[in-house]
This record gives C-alpha cells, sequence and structure tokens, in this order.
C-alpha cells in the first residue's frame, strides 16, 4: 500500500472538509431572539430571550445560554446532548424534534424561534412534560419470554438476517416524539387505551424477536387498541432515529392481528394498504 | 420541622444506569424489597450513550480467547494498580452476564453461525467487545429496564439523593428531592447500593452529560467512605473538536476497531512513531498488517491506533502542541479510506457505526464515509472512585455498597474500553446479592427527625438568599470546569495543581452563597446549586490525589515526573474526611497478587 499518499489524500480532504464544516456552521456570531414557553399546569405564555449565537449551535445550546444568563429556572430535560438517550424532545417551530439535534442553521432566523414542549403530554412545567403514561402503559405489554436455549451451554443462535428487523425497532431512544404527534394520543387524550406508536414498535420488537415465544395479538387487538391507529404515518415522519414506524412495525402487527382473529375491519385495512399505501396520509 | 415522605426498603439502589438497574434486579431475585432511585428518567442514564461494546471472553469470534487472558489484558491496561480481585472476578464472570442478557431479549449483532459477534478495541488482545452497531449501551439499559420493571422494585424517576443518612457507624438511608415539585422523601433502608457513574462535569471538556457531578463519591466521602484512585480521570482520544458547541462529545474507538487511523496536517500516520514497550509485540509494525488485523487476520498484530487510551491521547495532544494539528485543534480520524480495502465501504460504515455517521452528518455536516472526521481528547470516565471490597462491593462504611463508574478497582490506572459495561453488570450483580445479605441480617433503621431537619435546611438555603447581589450557580459550575480543564487536566504539573487548590476553596466560598430565583418545581437552577458541592468535593479529591502521585501512569500525566516510577507502583492513593472536615490523603499498600494470578501474567506477557 502507498500509504503515506494515502495518509496525505486523507489530511488534504481533512482540511477541506474542516473549511467546509467552517461555512456551513456559519462563524460569525449573532444574536437571536427564541420565543420559549414558560409556565406550569395551570398557566403558562411565551417570552421572548435574545441570546448571542454562532458556530454550529444546536436550539439546546441556545436554551441553555438563555438558563445560564437570564432564565435560571427555566425547566427543560437534557443528558447526551448526542441524540442518544430521548430527553430533550420538544416543538421547535411548531415541529417536534430533538432540541440537541436541531443545528439553528437549519431554522429560519428572519422570525423568532419557538421552543415549545410537547404537547400531547401534561405539562410540568416550561419545556418539561409529564412522560410516565409511556412508562404505565410499557407495563401492560406482556415481557419477552425466551425458546429454550438452543446449545447445551444455555445459548441460542440467531442469523443476522433474522435480527435485522428487531434491532431498527430497538433503535428506539424514547423520546416519544411519536407519541407526541399521533392524533388518537395528542388530539382524543386517549393515552389509558391506545398505547401508542412507541409501544407499537415496542410490541413489534417483542412479536418479531426470533426467540419470543408469546403471542400479543389479542392483547394488541383488545388491551393496546392497535385499531385505533389508521396509518396516517404522522409517527414515522418525526422518528429522529429513522424507524419505518408504521410501515415496518404497525402494519406488519395489524396484519398479524387480523390473521389471528378475523376481524373484518382489519381485513378491510389490509387490503386498503396493499393497494395503495400512500393514499391513508394526513 | 421540615415536611417530607417516607419509604423503607431493605435495598436502596440510589442510580438506573447499568450498574444500579443490575443491581436491583439481582436484589429483588433474592427477596428482597428494593427501591431505585435515579436523577433522570428511567432508560436515560448515562449507559444508554455507551456505543463500541461490552468486553467478555465469550470467545465466539477468536476460539483463543479466555477469561485468563482478559485478566491479563486488564491488569497491564491499569498498569498493575488494579484490584486483582475484582479483575479476576470480572474476567471469569462477563461472559455469563452477556449472555444472560441475551435471555433478557438483547439482540447483539451475529456471527455467521449466529452466534453473539465481537469487535476489536483498544488493549484487548482479541476481538472481544459483544456489540449493536455503535449504540451497545442503548441495547443493555434498555433490556435491563424493560427487566427490571417487572421485578419487585419500586422506581422513584427524576429524584436525587442529597445526603446519606446514619445510624451510628452505618449508613441506613438517604434523603433525596423529588425535581418535579421539590418535595423531599426520606428512604430508610437496610443496605445502600450507589450506582450514580462518574465526575465528567468537573472538566469543561467531557463526553458526559449534567448528571456527572460526582454525587455517589461525593455522598460516600461525607458518609465516612474512602475513595481511591481519584486521579486517575480517562481522557478519551477522540471526542468532537468542532462545531465549538459540540466539542467533547464521544467518538467511539469503534471507528479504529473497524480500521479507522489516524493522521496529522501532515499527512503522516503518528501512532506509528510512538510504540510504548511492553505493548511493541502486540503492535503490527506496518499499515498492512494493522488492517489486517482490523479485518479479522488472527496471525496480525493491531495498528498503533488501538493501543491504550492515555497513550493514544497523549500522542494527539503532542501533535497538536506541535503545530501538526487539524484545522479545529485535533488530528484527523479517517474511516472512509477503507474505500480502498472493500467495494461496499459506504453500506458497511454505515452498517457498523450508524449513530457516528448520524453525529457528523447532523451536527458538523461531514459525510464519514467519504471525509475524515476532525477529533480531540476529551474527558471521559473516571478509574477512581469508592473504595470497595472486591468479594462484596461493600465500601468502607457498613451497609453501604457501590458499583459501576462511581467505584474503584477494576481499572487501576487507566480503563480498557468495553470493561466498563461489563464492570457494571459484574458488579452490578454482586453488589445488589452482598446488598440483600446484609439486609436480611440488618432490618432498616429510620433516621432521626433532626438529621433530615439539618439537610432540608441546608438544600433549602439557596432560596432563602437574596439573589440580586449574589450569583446563580451556573457562572460558578463554569470557571470551575474551566479551573479543572487548566490546571488538572490531561497534563498536569506542580504549580498548577497547588494553584488548582487555591483556586477551589475560592469557589467554594463562592458556592456558599449562591443563590437561585424562582420556587422548588423543576428549576434547573436549584439543582445546579446543590450539584455545585459535589463537584467541589470531587475536584478537591482528584486534585489532592494527583499531586500526591509524584510520576506518570496511565491515565495520570506529571510533566514534571514524565516516567513511570517503580516506587508508586505498589500502593493506591486513599482519600478520607478526617474528624474535622479536612480531607486527608494516605498511600494504601496493594495486596500480594495471587500465585495463580501471577502466572497468568507472566504466560500472557
Ligand atoms: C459517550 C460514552 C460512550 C461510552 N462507551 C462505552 C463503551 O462502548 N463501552 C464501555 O464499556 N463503556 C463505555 N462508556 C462508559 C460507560 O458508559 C459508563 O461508564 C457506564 O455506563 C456507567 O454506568 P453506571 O451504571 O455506573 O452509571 P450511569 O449509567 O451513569 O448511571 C448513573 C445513575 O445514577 C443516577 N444518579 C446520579 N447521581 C444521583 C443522585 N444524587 N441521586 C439519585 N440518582 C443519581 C443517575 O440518574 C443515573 O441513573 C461510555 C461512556 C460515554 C460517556
Ligand atoms: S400511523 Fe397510527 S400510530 Fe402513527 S401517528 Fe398515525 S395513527 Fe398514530
Ligand atoms: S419510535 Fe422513534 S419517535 Fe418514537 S419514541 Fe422511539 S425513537 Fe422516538
Ligand atoms: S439530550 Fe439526549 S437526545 Fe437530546
Amino acid at each position: 500500500m502507498a500509504s503515506e499518499t494515502l495518509a496525505r489524500d486523507v489530511a488534504g480532504s481533512g482540511a477541506r472538509a474542516a473549511a467546509r464544516s467552517n461555512q456551513s456552521a456559519g462563524s460569525t456570531a449573532r444574536s437571536l431572539t427564541f420565543r420559549i414557553w414558560r409556565g406550569d399546569a395551570a398557566a403558562g405564555h411565551f417570552e421572548d430571550y435574545h441570546t448571542q449565537v454562532s458556530d454550529g449551535m444546536v436550539v439546546l445550546d441556545a436554551v441553555h445560554q438563555i438558563q445560564s444568563e437570564s432564565a435560571n429556572d427555566l425547566a427543560v430535560r437534557w443528558n447526551c446532548k448526542a441524540g442518544k438517550c430521548g430527553s430533550c424532545s420538544a416543538e421547535i417551530n411548531g415541529m417536534p424534534r430533538l432540541m440537541c439535534m436541531t443545528r439553528l442553521n437549519q431554522l429560519d432566523h428572519e422570525k423568532p424561534i419557538t421552543v415549545e414542549p410537547m404537547r400531547a403530554f401534561p405539562l410540568m412545567r416550561d419545556l418539561v412534560t409529564d412522560v410516565s403514561s409511556n412508562f404505565r402503559q410499557k407495563k401492560n405489554i406482556r415481557p419477552f419470554t425466551p425458546r429454550p436455549p438452543d446449545a447445551p451451554d444455555g445459548t441460542w443462535r440467531m442469523a443476522q438476517t433474522d435480527v435485522d428487523r428487531v434491532q431498527e425497532f430497538r433503535k428506539c431512544i424514547e423520546c416519544f416524539l411519536c407519541q407526541d404527534v399521533c392524533h388518537v394520543l395528542r388530539d382524543h387524550h386517549l393515552h389509558d387505551e391506545f398505547v401508542g406508536p412507541r409501544l407499537l414498535v415496542h410490541a413489534a420488537q417483542l412479536e418479531m424477536h426470533p426467540l419470543d415465544v408469546i403471542d400479543r395479538t389479542g392483547d394488541l387487538k383488545d388491551k393496546h387498541n392497535i385499531g385505533y391507529c389508521n396509518i396516517t404515518k404522522c409517527c414515522t415522519k418525526v422518528c429522529p432515529e429513522n424507524i419505518t414506524i408504521t410501515d415496518n412495525a404497525i402494519i406488519p402487527l395489524k396484519e398479524r392481528v387480523a390473521d389471528k382473529h378475523y376481524d373484518p375491519l382489519h381485513m378491510l385495512l389490509k387490503l386498503f394498504h396493499h393497494k395503495d399505501p400512500g393514499s391513508a396520509e394526513s | 420541622m421540615a415536611e417530607y415522605e417516607t419509604h423503607s426498603y431493605d435495598v436502596l439502589v440510589i442510580g438506573a444506569g447499568g450498574a444500579g438497574l443490575r443491581a436491583a434486579i439481582e436484589a429483588a431475585n433474592a427477596g428482597v424489597t428494593v427501591g431505585l432511585v435515579c436523577k433522570s428518567l428511567l432508560g436515560k442514564a448515562h449507559t444508554v450513550m455507551a456505543e463500541g461494546g461490552v468486553a467478555a471472553a465469550l470467545a465466539n469470534t477468536d476460539e483463543r480467547d479466555s477469561w485468563q487472558t482478559h485478566f491479563a489484558d486488564t491488569m497491564r491496561g491499569g498498569q498493575y494498580l488494579s484490584n486483582w480481585r475484582m479483575v479476576e472476578h470480572h474476567a471469569r464472570e462477563a461472559p455469563a452476564r452477556v449472555r444472560e442478557l441475551e435471555a433478557w431479549g438483547a439482540v447483539f449483532d451475529r456471527t455467521p453461525d449466529g452466534r453473539i459477534l465481537q469487535r476489536n478495541f483498544g488493549g484487548h488482545k482479541y476481538p472481544r467487545l459483544a456489540h449493536v452497531g455503535d449504540r451497545t449501551g442503548l441495547e443493555i439499559i434498555r433490556t435491563l429496564q424493560d427487566h427490571v420493571i417487572f421485578q419487585q422494585v419500586e422506581v422513584n424517576m427524576e429524584c436525587t439523593v442529597v445526603s446519606l443518612l446514619r445510624d451510628g457507624d452505618r449508613v441506613t438511608g438517604a434523603l433525596a428531592y423529588d425535581r418535579e415539585r421539590g418535595r423531599f422523601k426520606m428512604y430508610s433502608a437496610g443496605a445502600v447500593v450507589l450506582a450514580t457513574g462518574g465526575t465528567g462535569r468537573a472538566y469543561r471538556i467531557t463526553s458526559n452529560s449534567w448528571e456527572y457531578t460526582g454525587d455517589g463519591q461525593s455522598l460516600a466521602y461525607n458518609a465516612g467512605a474512602a475513595l481511591q484512585d481519584m486521579e486517575f480521570v480517562q481522557f478519551h482520544p477522540t471526542g468532537m473538536v468542532w462545531p465549538p458547541s459540540v466539542r467533547g462529545i464521544l467518538v467511539t474507538e469503534g471507528v479504529r476497531g473497524e480500521g479507522g487511523i489516524l493522521v496529522n496536517n501532515q499527512g503522516h500516520r503518528f501512532m506509528f512513531d510512538d510504540i510504548p514497550e511492553n505493548y511493541r509485540s502486540q503492535t503490527a509494525d506496518n499499515e498492512e498488517e494493522g488492517w489486517r488485523y482490523t479485518q479479522g487476520d488472527k496471525n496480525s498484530r493491531r495498528p498503533p491506533e488501538l493501543l491504550t487510551r492515555d497513550h493514544v491521547a497523549r500522542c494527539i495532544m503532542r501533535e497538536v502542541r506541535e503545530g501538526r494539528g487539524s484545522p479545529h485543534g485535533g488530528v484527523f480520524l479517517d474511516i472512509s479510506w477503507i474505500s480502498s480495502k472493500l467495494p461496499d465501504a459506504e453500506a458497511h460504515i454505515k452498517r457498523k457505526l450508524p449513530s457516528m455517521y448520524h453525529q457528523f452528518k447532523q451536527l458538523a455536516d461531514i459525510d464519514i464515509t467519504k471525509e475524515p472526521m476532525e477529533v480531540g481528547p476529551t474527558t471521559h470516565y473516571a478509574m477512581g472512585g469508592i473504595r470497595v471490597d472486591g468479594d462484596t462491593q461493600m465500601t468502607t462504611v457498613s451497609g453501604l455498597f457501590a458499583a459501576g463508574e462511581c467505584a474503584a478497582g477494576l481499572h487501576g490506572a487507566n480503563r480498557l474500553g468495553g470493561n466498563s459495561l461489563s464492570d457494571l453488570l459484574v458488579f452490578g450483580k454482586r453488589a445488589g446479592e452482598h446488598a440483600a445479605i446484609f439486609a436480611k441480617q440488618n432490618p432498616a433503621v429510620a433516621a432521626k427527625p433532626e438529621a433530615v431537619d439539618a439537610i432540608v435546611n441546608y438544600a433549602l438555603e439557596p432560596f432563602g438568599r437574596n439573589s440580586d447581589n449574589t450569583e446563580g450557580p451556573y457562572q460558578i459550575q463554569h470557571d470551575l470546569q474551566g479551573m479543572m480543564q487548566d490546571n488538572v487536566g490531561i497534563v498536569r504539573r506542580e504549580a498548577e495543581m497547588q494553584h488548582a487548590l487555591e483556586a477551589l476553596a475560592g469557589l467554594r466560598e463562592r458556592a456558599a452563597s449562591v443563590a437561585v430565583p424562582g420556587n422548588r418545581e423543576f428549576n434547573p437552577g436549584w439543582h445546579t446549586a446543590l450539584d455545585l458541592a459535589n463537584l467541589l468535593t470531587i475536584s478537591e479529591a482528584i486534585t489532592r490525589s494527583a499531586l500526591e502521585r509524584k510520576e506518570s501512569r496511565g491515565g495520570h500525566f506529571r510533566d514534571d515526573y514524565p516516567a513511570k516510577d517503580e516506587a508508586f507502583a505498589h500502593f493506591n492513593i486513599v482519600v478520607s474526611r478526617g474528624t474535622n472536615g479536612e480531607m486527608n490523603v494516605s498511600r494504601v499498600p496493594l495486596p500480594e497478587i495471587r500465585e495463580d494470578l501471577k502466572q497468568i501474567i507472566e504466560e500472557e506477557k
């Protein structure tokens, strides 16, 4: 291998990439206005904050800066600041997103940038909502139960191709942004009846796990009310992990439910889906 | 009298990362009542961020691996300061702990014959890290979380412990506030397990979240327990350096494990320039051999990019200091070059390193399948922490146990990548088991109301001060982080550290008069103010320990004593609280290593 030539290429291409990254970050400092929701369950309002932003900042950086400069008690959740923990969900200019993964240069600077809490959940304070329903609902889904081990040493054999599908679902960071946009929860407040897209992804992960032996289709139909989902696909659009929630998790689950329980409505939906998967979008 | 709720459990576990969850599961299995408290929501602890993998000698990918080799690798990585008993338990038990996760639903990447796949990581002789792409921590924490909710464990989320409670010489509970409303909660318990994680927030450039303020270490210290090895802070060689707002975010070692190379601005692959003597026989001497190693060739030796973290971090610092750094003050890390080796490199990189691809694309506008990344060292991990017994995880205080990153002993002077996730599982389990045994013999005791009152009053003090003429907590925290970064960072000197001690005294005074506006409901200003005391305690412990170790070893590098010194090879530095509240530093000799283990080290040399 002509190794030093390769390494020289690396340095050259690295310098070019760094310069480009500089440019896209927008290195000039400027003041921006953030319109942030302040308040608790009883009452709240938007408040404007001005702060100096620069170089590739994300919305969470700006919120932290405001918190340390002028609003010490501004409530906000975060942990990883790298899109891995799913703590910093909010609605930014009306769009459900992770604050730590939303760069300011993706947003319109002419108008104030609005940051508000997820609206489908009860407000605790400022940007923090009560997402405990998701944790409660998970306990209602029957846990992973494996078949007996394949090998005498207590281990199993699974091919990578057989686990690819569940690995997609297991990428979920529990940000609950999908729950936030699902109209069944957001508009109809059926948190106690309908488990919502996040937990349907969880159920799919269990149902399609190569080792799991439990049949949850009855529960999905009667307890978790998968039928409430009318495949609008809004959840899929906001998932920061790019999980194809509807096509890969919910629809196959609905098909399993229909196959096992001959529910005429689900049979129709299935037919409908096969004809034109796009037409149900809202 | 202060108002507070009371709860009583046999075992109280503080922290819900890998270590805390595993401890809670084990204690519940032993048939005792268990309470679990954590500062964040369930599933958001630091463990969720771990990327590269969990180390266990499963010998799936390379059948030559064994617990003995894992033992020797860990001892060598820790520069022989580790508690050998813990290293032995860890190496022997990690495989079972990983397999058990599979029985609870974890889905690791697979070998062609359907077993758990393992990857290469620095300091591990064979491919040893079970992984799921570059999101292994998420897989582990979610598996444990989804398992714990079906056990007899009461979970108290978003609840922060401010002090441990004692009855005589024994720890018997903890006082906490809930973040949502700021109400106080008194937990009494037969035994308490600390699993609160690390201390990275003492530094400005760090891969750690707001939670890492050294709470467990500080709580234990204040309750009379000893801390050890606090001078050993791991600076991970590869953090993001650009843009400034993401500086410090981790770039997994998995990038190098998959064949990534480090290059300076002159296009030189500098890691070949300086290979430490004790690793020379295991390190490739040409690039081709290094590449073959990353692709699983069993006859090749590892590339120098996979030397231990302390060494790689210092090599990067050297390049930057001597003017050969990248435009933003790091060096280049390149994985895209493997396209000259593999036909489907782009898809391969995205499959093996999905979150790295994502992270750079979204935060820096860099496509890592096509261009190099810029990287530099970032504060990452605390090797030191609470001193524990190698079999039971009990601290030096009766009834108090510790496991995971907040405990010390396994990693010595330097932790090998992947050895933390396995640490959590092995010692989380042990702590849970022994805490349950202890609790069965020692029933919970309710704290005296005066003791609780005193803590509550202390915790509410920042509200009583007038916030118009005193500072808020964020500025003090910021100044502390900058001060530690500058004076007790990667390269240390006597004078700077002496200065740090004075600066800490000044910061302590400022912290004592900090004021917060607003009320007790979900008020991060208040939370930050209370965390300050912990940060100050552990910063002082790090500084005093670093002053005491007048040599360079593992994660601890002294510019004024740049060599390893045999005279410092035989003791741990231990700090504990003196009777007048002063911090005492002492040297505690390492116990003689068992003969059979010594032999393993010799054989694996
Ligand atoms: C970005 C990154 C990548 C990493 N990658 C790897 C890897 O690939 N392999 C590996 O082996 N290691 C890796 N590590 C290290 C490893 O992830 C951590 O060391 C490990 O997860 C720590 O686990 P823990 O259970 O000890 O603590 P954590 O997971 O940090 O949990 C601490 C818990 O304690 C709680 N807590 C803290 N203080 C209090 C308090 N006062 N009151 C109540 N609760 C409290 C927190 O809320 C939290 O629940 C990585 C670390 C980082 C930062
Ligand atoms: S597809 Fe179903 S689950 Fe998803 S948002 Fe629409 S109704 Fe909700
Ligand atoms: S499925 Fe996607 S959007 Fe929904 S909680 Fe998980 S990561 Fe978030
Ligand atoms: S802080 Fe973790 S996802 Fe944003």
